[in-house]
C-alpha cells in the first residue's frame, strides 16, 4: 500500500477544500477505500477523514419523507423503525447487503459510491487493460469471465455492473442526494459508462454527499427489496428488484408502481417501462410476467451473464406479485 | 445400535477416552490467547512479500528492481538471478535426487501467479508498495489454461490407478439396463481463514520457523535439506493452525524464500501470502471429469461399472485427483474397469483438499447410482442396499468393519426417508420444489507410526509431549483424555505440548491418520509410565504402598490405591513426594521393536512407513451415508439445503463432541462444493480471477441448515490401537452427490457439473 497523508477534517468546508486537490479522497466507513487500496486500484495521496464531522449523521423520518445523513451507518438505517415503516425496501436493501460487520462500518454516503466488483477492474497488475481504471487502455472483461457483468446500460468500453443494493431502492422512490450546494436525483447521480466509464457519478472534485432524502409515498410504504443470489447471505445480487405499489381506492387497480433493478446494469436501473405497462391495470400473474420482461429492453449479454436476461424479469415479477398481495 | 458406552456430559467420564470433553485449548482460542505463526513477537523483523507472474507460461528475461530497491524501507529484492544455493528436498516418500539445485523463484514460468521475485522491507506496507515497482520482462510461451482447452489433449494414463476385474465391457454390453453420465468438478480451494505464511529466524546455523503446519517433522526435514543443515538444527513451531484442510502438510517455496532472506539479511523475516496469492502459491483440488457407465439387471442388480476419469495437473508434476478412488469399493460388483488420466495444464500443481480422490469419485458414482435408480423406477436407498458389498471386490479382502448398511438404514430412519414420494417434482412447499437425495462416502484407514512422551511431575501433573499438531480437529483434547484415563486423574491435571518439530515424532495430520496413530503412541507411553510408577510404588522402600502385599495398584478418582481398599491411597503428587522423585519420563513409539534411530527419523519425516487400507489382512475404511433435503426456487434456480442427516461408521469415537464437529465441518464444506465453490479460470491467461473471499464463495452460517449426525460404528481394533477409524476426511465425501441427487428429485434436472449454480436450473 502506498504511503498517504491523513487529514482529519474539522469542518465540512475544510474537507471540501482539501478534496479539491488531485489525489485526495474522502474517508468515511473505509470499507471500499481500504479494499481497493489493498488491490492497488485506489492509490490516494491524501485521505481526508470526515467521520469526526458533526451534522452529517442522523436519520429523520416524518410524514413528508426521510432524510438520512451521509455518515449514518448502513446498519443504523436498516434497523431504523421509521425507515422500516415508511420505506421497507430501503431497509431490506441494506439488511440484505454485505455482512453485519460491514454494515456497522459502512456509511450511507459511501455506500452509494461503492465501486464495481468486476474482477478485471480489481487486479491491475494482472489485467492492465481497464477503461474504467485507465481510460483508453481497453476492457479485459469482454471475452473473459463475465458471469457477474451487466446486461443493461453497457457500452463498448465497459460492462462492469453496479454492485450496490441501497441505490436501487432509492431510485425506485425518487430519492435525492444532497451535495452541499446542490441536489441531484439519485437516478441522475449515476452515469452510464458510455465512452467515459471512469466517470461513475456526477460528483465533482471537492463535492461531498451530505445527505439523502427520500419523499414519502404510498408506494414506498408498500415496498420490498428482493435479492437473488447463489449464497444465502453476503453475496452481491445475481439480480435484485426494488418494487413499491399503490392501488386505487378499489384495492385492485394500480395507481402507482415503482420498479428498479440491481445486479444487472452498469448503474442502479429504473424500469419505467414495466411501471407504465401496469399502472392503471389490474394485476394478474400473466400481466405481471409479461410486463416484467420489458425491464430487459435493450439488454445485451456477454457470454456467461446471459442468464441474467432470463432471471431479472422473474425477480421483478415476484417482487410485484408480492407487494400486490398475489404471491 | 452403537457399542459406545453412553456418557452424559458434565461428569468425570467426559475426561476419559470416549467422553465429550470440550476443546482443551478452546478458551485460549476464543480469548485470543492462542498465538498463531504470523503473530509471534520477534524482535527486529523484516517483512517479505512475493511478486508473482502475471502470465501463464514462458520465462523471465529480466527483472528490473531499481525502482523497488530505491523505495522507502526496502532491504532486499530476490529474483531468479539470485542463486540461493539450495538443494531439492525429499518428496513425501523420502526420495531425494542427489545434489539437485532448488530454485524457489524459478526463471521458467509455468502458471499464472507463480512466485518469481520477493521484496523485503522494514514494513509490510513498504514491501507491498515496492513489489508494485518491480518490472518484469517475459518471453511468453503458448499456454494451456485448463483441461477443457482443446490444446490440453487427453493427458496420460496413470497406470498405478488402472483397476479392473471380470469383463466389464462385455458385462455392460449384455446388461439389460444401462446408464452413462459424465460428471465434472471444478478447481476448488482450501480457503483456510489463516493464510499461509511464516516467521523465520536464524541463530548461527540454527533456524526457527513459526509456520502453520499439519506436519511439523516433515516440514522441518524440508528446511534442513534445502539449506543443507542437520535436521536437529531446524525447529518448526506450530501449536495452533487456523485451518489447513490439506494445504499445510508440506513446506512450500515461500518458506524457502523467507528463510533464505532471513539468513542473507541476518534478520528475522515474516512473510505472509496475500489472499489472492493463497489461490496460486499452492494447489487446491484439481478439476476433474469422469464418465461412468453402469449396467444392471431389470431388478437392479449391478452387472458392470466402467469408469474413465481425468484430472488436471501441472506441467511439472503429476498429481492425480483419483476419480476412481471410491468407485470400486462402494458396491458389490463382479465386473469393473477404471482408468484415470492426468492432463497437464498451466496451473500450480494441485494438492490434497479434504477427502482427496474419494470426494470427486463419490460425486461420480453416487450421482450415477441415483440416475440408475430413477431409470429402474427404484428407490435409491433400496438400490444401494440391494447391491451392498459384502467384501472388498477390488482387493478381494474382507472388510475389517463396514457398517454402511447400518448407516443407510439408521440415517434413512432419522431422515424420514420412508415418507419420500419417488417421482421428481412431486414434493413442494409453497413455490419451492423439495427434493431428497442420498450420497454415500468412504475414506481409507491409513496407518502410520508415532512417538510420544509422558512426564509425571512431582506436583502431580501429567504432561503429554508430542510434535503432533492440532489444526482444530482436537488433538490436544483427546490426548489429554487418554492420559487422564490412564492415570485416573481429571483432565485439567494433564498438560499437552504439541506442534514443535523438536518434540517426539508424529504422523502427519492428514489422510485422517493422526488420531489413530498418536493416540496409540500416547496410550502406550502413558501405560508404560504408569507401570513404572507402580513398580516404584510397590518396591521402593520409601513408598507407603510398599508393604501392602499388592501386586498392582489402581488409578482412579485422582488417587492411587491398593485394589479392594486394602491399604492407603495417595494422590500422584503425594506418591511422587514419598518416592522423592521430581519426574518420571517415558518415551514410546509404535514402530516395531528395535527400530533404529534412522528408521525412526524416516518414520516421522516421510511417508515411507505409512500403511494403506489393504496392506494387511483386511480392507479398512470409514463409511458414511448422507441424506439431504433441498428447496429449489424454480423461478430463480436457487438451491437451499434445508436439512441433512448423516450417519457414519468411523469405528470408536475418542470424543464424540469433537468428532461430530469434524463431521459437520466436512458436511458444510460439501455444501459449498455442491452449490458455490468454483475457481474461475480465464482461458486467455490461465488466471484464477475469483481469487478472494468476496468472489470465491464458501457457505455462510445462513447456508448451513440443521445437520444431524449419527454414529453407527463399532470399535475396529484392526484399524487402530484404540479402535477408531478416521473421521476428518470422510465427512465431506458424498455430500455433493446427495445434494445433486436431491436437486434432481426436486426439479427433474440432473446437474452433472459442480457447482449447482442458479443459471444451471433456470
Amino acid at each position: 500500500m502506498r504511503d498517504f497523508s491523513y487529514l482529519r477534517a474539522s469542518s465540512a468546508d475544510e474537507a471540501r477544500q482539501a478534496a479539491l486537490q488531485a489525489g485526495s479522497v474522502l474517508l468515511a466507513g473505509g470499507t471500499t477505500l481500504l479494499d481497493l487500496a489493498k488491490c492497488g486500484v485506489m492509490e490516494p495521496e491524501t485521505v481526508i477523514d470526515i467521520t469526526y464531522l458533526s451534522g452529517l449523521g442522523g436519520i429523520e423520518v416524518d410524514a413528508n419523507g426521510a432524510r438520512i445523513g451521509a455518515l449514518a451507518k448502513m446498519g443504523e438505517v436498516a434497523d431504523h423503525a421509521g425507515i422500516r415503516a415508511a420505506f421497507p425496501a430501503v431497509s431490506e436493501s441494506l439488511s440484505l447487503a454485505a455482512s453485519a460487520q460491514l454494515r456497522n462500518m459502512a456509511t450511507i454516503g459511501g455506500n452509494l459510491l461503492q465501486r464495481t466488483r468486476c474482477s478485471y477492474f480489481r487486479e491491475p497488475d494482472v489485467f492492465p487493460a481497464c477503461h474504467k481504471r485507465n481510460p483508453g487502455s481497453g476492457c479485459s472483461a469482454m471475452g473473459g469471465i463475465t458471469r457477474n457483468h451487466a446486461v443493461l446500460g453497457t457500452s463498448d468500453t465497459c460492462i462492469a455492473s453496479y454492485p450496490g443494493d441501497l441505490a436501487v431502492a432509492l431510485i425506485a422512490f425518487d430519492a435525492v442526494v444532497e451535495l452541499g450546494g446542490r441536489t441531484v436525483s439519485v437516478d441522475d447521480f449515476f452515469l452510464l459508462p458510455g465512452n467515459t466509464p471512469e466517470r461513475e457519478t456526477v460528483l465533482k472534485r471537492g463535492e461531498m454527499i451530505t445527505a439523502i432524502t427520500v419523499p414519502a409515498s404510498a408506494a414506498a410504504r408498500n415496498s420490498t427489496y428482493l435479492k437473488v443470489r447463489d449464497r444465502q447471505s453476503y453475496e452481491f445480487a445475481a439480480a435484485s428488484a426494488a418494487v413499491g405499489l399503490e392501488f386505487e381506492a378499489d384495492g385492485r387497480t394500480v395507481r402507482d408502481l415503482r420498479v428498479a433493478l440491481g445486479g444487472v446494469a452498469t448503474k442502479p436501473w429504473r424500469a419505467r417501462a414495466v411501471e407504465q405497462a401496469l399502472i392503471g391495470t389490474v394485476l394478474s400473474p400473466e400481466t405481471v410476467e409479461a410486463a416484467s420482461r420489458l425491464a430487459m429492453d435493450g439488454a445485451v449479454s456477454h457470454g456467461a451473464n446471459h442468464y441474467k436476461i432470463e432471471l431479472a424479469p422473474r425477480v421483478v415479477a415476484r417482487a410485484i406479485l408480492k407487494v400486490g398481495g398475489l404471491a | 445400535m452403537t457399542i459406545m458406552e453412553p456418557r452424559k456430559h458434565g461428569d468425570a467420564s467426559d475426561g476419559t477416552v470416549g467422553g465429550r470433553q470440550t476443546r482443551f485449548e478452546g478458551n485460549l482460542k476464543v480469548t485470543g490467547g492462542a498465538t498463531y505463526a504470523l503473530e509471534y513477537p520477534v524482535e527486529g523483523l523484516a517483512y517479505a512479500i512475493l511478486v508473482q507472474s502475471t502470465i501463464p507460461a514462458g520465462s523471465v528475461v529480466s527483472v528490473d528492481a531499481k525502482k523497488a530497491l530505491a523505495a522507502a524501507g526496502v532491504l532486499m529484492v530476490l529474483t531468479p538471478d539470485d542463486d540461493m544455493g539450495l538443494l531439492v528436498a525429499s518428496d513425501w516418500g523420502g526420495n531425494r535426487p542427489e545434489n539437485q539445485p532448488y530454485y524457489p523463484l524459478p526463471r521458467q514460468v509455468q502458471y499464472n501467479g507463480q512466485s518469481i521475485a520477493a521484496v523485503v522491507a522494514e514494513s509490510r506496507e513498504q514491501a507491498v508498495e515496492a513489489a508494485r515497482l518491480i518490472c518484469i520482462t517475459y518471453e511468453k510461451a503458448p499456454h494451456v489454461a485448463s483441461f477443457n482447452d482443446t490444446a490440453a489433449g487427453e493427458g496420460k494414463v496413470m497406470d498405478n490407478l488402472t483397476s479392473g476385474w471380470g469383463d466389464a465391457e462385455a458385462a455392460l454390453a449384455a446388461a439389460p439396463v444401462q446408464i452413462e453420465g459424465e460428471y465434472s468438478t471444478p478447481r476448488e480451494y482450501h480457503v483456510a481463514m489463516e493464510p499461509h505464511g511464516l516467521t523465520v529466524k536464524w541463530d548461527g546455523d540454527q533456524i526457527t520457523v513459526w509456520e502453520p503446519s499439519q506436519w511439523s517433522h516433515g516440514m522441518a526435514r524440508s528446511y534442513s535439506e534445502w539449506f543443507g543443515i542437520p535436521y536437529e538444527n531446524v525447529r518448526l513451531i506450530s501449536p495452533f493452525i487456523g485451518g489447513g484442510f490439506g494445504s499445510k502438510g508440506a513446506a512450500l517455496a515461500h518458506g524457502a524464500v523467507a528463510a533464505f532472506a532471513a539468513r542473507k539479511l541476518g534478520r528475522p523475516v515474516k512473510l505472509a501470502l496475500t489472499r489472492p496469492q493463497n489461490f496460486t502459491n499452492y494447489g487446491g483440488r484439481a478439476a476433474t471429469r469422469q464418465t461412468i457407465k453402469i449396467g444392471a439387471t431389470e431388478d437392479g442388480v449391478l452387472q458392470a461399472i466402467v469408469h474413465r476419469g481425468a484430472s488436471e495437473t501441472s506441467t511439472y508434476a503429476d498429481w492425480p485427483e483419483q476419480t476412481g478412488a471410491a468407485t470400486p469399493i462402494l458396491y458389490r460388483i463382479e465386473n469393473f474397469s477404471s482408468q484415470h488420466r492426468v492432463v497437464p495444464v498451466n496451473t500450480v500443481t494441485p494438492g490434497a483438499l479434504r477427502g482427496p480422490g474419494k470426494n470427486p469419485s463419490a460425486f461420480g458414482i453416487e450421482s450415477a447410482m441415483e440416475e440408475l435408480a430413477y431409470k429402474l423406477g427404484m428407490d435409491p436407498l433400496e438400490l444401494r442396499l440391494k447391491n451392498y458389498a459384502d467384501r472388498d471386490y477390488q482387493s478381494g479382502k474382507p472388510w475389517s468393519t463396514r457398517r454402511l448398511r447400518e448407516a443407510l438404514i439408521e440415517g434413512a430412519a432419522a431422515f424420514g426417508w420412508s415418507k419420500r414420494s419417488h417421482e421428481p417434482r412431486s414434493m413442494r412447499d409453497g413455490n419451492q420444489l423439495v427434493g431428497w437425495g442420498i450420497g454415500c462416502g468412504t475414506f481409507p484407514v491409513i496407518q502410520a507410526p508415532s512417538e510420544a512422551m509422558i512426564r509425571i511431575l512431582r506436583n502431580g501433573r501429567v504432561e503429554v509431549v508430542s510434535g503432533a499438531i492440532d489444526m482444530g480437529q482436537g488433538t490436544y483434547t483427546i490426548l489429554a483424555q487418554t492420559a487422564a484415563e490412564v492415570f485416573g486423574i481429571p483432565v485439567d491435571q494433564v498438560e499437552v505440548h504439541l506442534g514443535d518439530s523438536r518434540l517426539p515424532g508424529s504422523a502427519i495430520a492428514g489422510g485422517s491418520m493422526l488420531a489413530g496413530s498418536i493416540l496409540g503412541a500416547v496410550h502406550k507411553a502413558a501405560t508404560a509410565a504408569r507401570d513404572e510408577l507402580i513398580g516404584l510404588a510397590l518396591n521402593d522402600e520409601k513408598s507407603p504402598l510398599r508393604d501392602t502385599g499388592a501386586n498392582t495398584l489402581t488409578f482412579s478418582g485422582g488417587r492411587i490405591a491398593v485394589p479392594r481398599d486394602r491399604g492407603p491411597s495417595l494422590t500422584l503428587s503425594e506418591l511422587m513426594a514419598a518416592l522423592g522423585r521430581d519426574e518420571i519420563e517415558i518415551r514410546r513409539n509404535t514402530l516395531p521393536e528395535g527400530a533404529t534411530v534412522q528408521e525412526q527419523h524416516q518414520a516421522w519425516t516421510t511417508m515411507a512407513k505409512v500403511q494403506g487400507p489393504t496392506m494387511g489382512e483386511y480392507s479398512m475404511h470409514s463409511w458414511c451415508a448422507h441424506f439431504a433435503e433441498v428447496r429449489v426456487d424454480e423461478d430463480f434456480g436457487t438451491v437451499r439445503v434445508s436439512r441433512i442427516v448423516s450417519a457414519f461408521d468411523c469405528g470408536r469415537l475418542y470424543n464424540p463432541r469433537l468428532v461430530e464437529s469434524q463431521w459437520r465441518g466436512g458436511i458444510i464444506m460439501g455444501i459449498g462444493q455442491a452449490l458455490l465453490e468454483e475457481g474461475l479460470v480465464d482461458q486467455r491467461n490461465g488466471r484464477t480471477v475469483n481469487n478472494n473471499m468476496g468472489d470465491y464463495l464458501v457457505p455462510t452460517n445462513a447456508d448451513v441448515p440443521h445437520i444431524e449426525v449419527i454414529s453407527v460404528g463399532i470399535p475396529d481394533y484392526g484399524a487402530s490401537a484404540l479402535g477408531g477409524k478416521g473421521v476428518g476426511e470422510v465427512g465431506i465425501v458424498g455430500v455433493a452427490p446427495a445434494i445433486a441427487n436431491a436437486v434432481f428429485h426436486a426439479t427433474g434436472k440432473r446437474v452433472r457439473d459442480l457447482p449447482i449454480t442458479l443459471e444451471k436450473l433456470i
